[in-house]
């Protein structure tokens, strides 16, 4: 058997989601390779729809490559190929014919340090609903951004000053904007890159409860390095290991009584 | 395989000698108590009634230890499960040490009184197996070994059945004469402690098997306690 072969052989441990969500990211047999290094190994996994869930993971281990192929993120890095099936709602989206900005409308990103624009913190917000045409008047425009902020738990902290810069925030409020300018294009999922490790205690906690409220609304997805955080947040949990996806079930079931023993051992802090 | 930080295997470690040394002091706490019911001696009953202190003591600091690795670490997994055991297990012996205290007590109050030698015999039978319960499921706790705890899960109806046996017998006692009635009354509460310190063993039984699998024992556990069942017209 050659090593391409044994790698594609590999059989994820699975424990099936009790709720029994429905599926909102199907994706079957995914491999990146950058340049000639195969980064991710054939990663198969079903996301469920309005339910958190973290992927976890030693660095390099490909969970935040894994993240990107979500939302073509990865179509930006020279080199990055990407093979196998991603599809959001039955629709690959990997499909030439689809548009690609279109796609990143629907599936937002929230990444690790937080990256307002050098704009207001009300063109923050804005500024994808002004690209995407989603406003139709002035006043329209005004609403969107209100509740976005409000749904990012962000609007009474900043309500009187929206047209100040949006860098002159705190971390976690740079973070929550990021969250609110994700949620003002309405879309159907939100990647999340390691949104809390750049954010003192108070602010992850603050980023936490929303995550907890948005779950009522959009399809999560996380990568983390706090196993503590994603025992907090998540509904379902995927362990990857050297461009392996390990183990994936529910986050309760992970947590306490993980079924691979390489889970095990990361998440008690046993890793050699 | 160790954990990438070290203190966190000598916290677990530490945990883990506390309980097998809370179990040994139980084990004799239970022996000494029959020992001297048995015996009938004063000394023996008033050193164990005075050594539970040191029980109480060390679940106590077993507690507060496991406390703190939770606070301080975070554990999963298997290592959570491991605490949870450590305190639910350091709990149940604490309380077959406050069963042993008490019959070490009741040897006081019997006082001398000893109609009949034969109905001690019982107790002491009944004690030789709830010991070797409690040594086989501390043994399957230090060892982490889910079939040997299975085992003693299964065996407690023995103890069950020796009780109900027991009881029946100490009930004819009393009915013969009501000048055994002080004497019996306290042996049938002696027997009562063991058969609860025989549950207590299940308990611990029940966590290993936890702790090992991260599974509840789903069947109901065998039961042969019919003393419930026992009147005097039917016994």
């Amino acid at each position: 058997m050659s090593a391409v072969q044994a790698t594609t052989a590999f059989d994820t441990v699975r424990t099936p989601d009790p709720a029994n969500r429905p599926i909102k990211i199907h994706t079957a047999s995914v491999k990146v390779t950058y340049g000639q290094k195969e980064a991710l190994h054939g990663v198969s996994i079903d996301i469920p729809e309005k339910a958190v869930t973290a992927f976890i993971g030693p660095s390099g281990c490909g969970k935040s490559t894994f993240l990107r192929c979500i939302n073509r993120m990865n179509d930006t890095i020279a080199g990055a190929r990407v093979e196998g099936t991603i599809k959001l709602d039955d629709q690959d989206i990997y499909d030439p014919d689809l548009d690609v900005v279109e796609l990143r409308a629907r599936v937002g990103m929230v990444f690790q340090k937080p990256n307002p624009f050098p704009k207001s913190i009300f063109d923050n917000v804005a500024y994808g609903p002004r690209i995407h045409g989603l406003a139709r008047s002035k006043a329209d425009l005004e609403e969107i951004v209100v509740t976005s902020l409000q749904k990012a738990s962000l609007f009474n902290e900043v309500k009187d000053r929206l047209s100040e810069p949006g860098t002159g925030l705190s971390g976690g409020q740079q973070q929550r904007l990021c969250i609110a300018r994700a949620i003002a294009v309405s879309p159907e999922v939100i990647l999340m890159d390691e949104p809390c490790s750049a954010l003192d205690p108070i602010a992850t906690a603050k980023v936490e409860e929303l995550i907890d409220e948005l779950r009522a609304n959009f399809t999560i997805v996380i990568v983390t390095h706090s196993m503590q955080q994603a025992a907090r947040v998540s509904q379902r949990t995927a362990f990857f290991h050297l461009g392996h996806l390990i183990e994936e079930g529910p986050t309760d079931h992970v947590f306490t009584n993980p079924l691979e023993q390489r889970t095990q051992d990361y998440i008690t802090g046993r890793f050699g | 395989m160790e954990h990438t930080v070290s203190a966190y295997d000598d916290d677990l470690k530490a945990i883990a000698r506390m309980v097998t040394e809370i179990g040994g002091l139980a084990e004799r706490a239970v022996g000494d108590s029959v020992a001297a019911l048995t015996r009938l001696d004063l000394a023996l009953a008033q050193r164990v009634v005075a050594g539970d202190k040191e029980l109480d003591r060390l679940q106590h600091e077993i507690e507060e230890k496991a406390i703190l690795v939770i606070a301080r670490r975070q554990p999963m997994a298997n290592d959570l499960r491991e605490i949870v055991g450590a305190m639910r297990i350091a709990n149940d012996i604490e309380r077959i040490g406050d069963l042993a205290k008490n019959i070490a007590k009741r040897v006081v109050a019997i006082n001398g009184v000893f109609p009949n030698k034969q109905l001690i015999t019982g107790v002491e039978h009944m004690c030789e197996i709830a010991l070797q319960q409690l040594k086989r499921v501390l043994d399957a706790f230090a060892s982490q070994d889910d079939q040997a705890a299975g085992a003693v899960r299964q065996r407690d109806d023995e103890i069950d059945a020796l009780y109900t046996s027991l009881f029946r017998e100490l009930l004819t006692y009393m009915m013969e004469d009501p000048r055994n009635l002080t004497f019996c009354i306290h042996l049938l509460f002696c027997a009562k402690n063991i058969e609860r310190i025989g549950d207590h063993a299940t308990n611990i039984a029940e966590s290993v098997h936890y702790v090992v699998t991260g599974r509840s024992y789903e069947e109901e556990r065998p039961k042969a306690d019919a003393s419930i069942a026992s009147t005097i017209s039917g016994s």
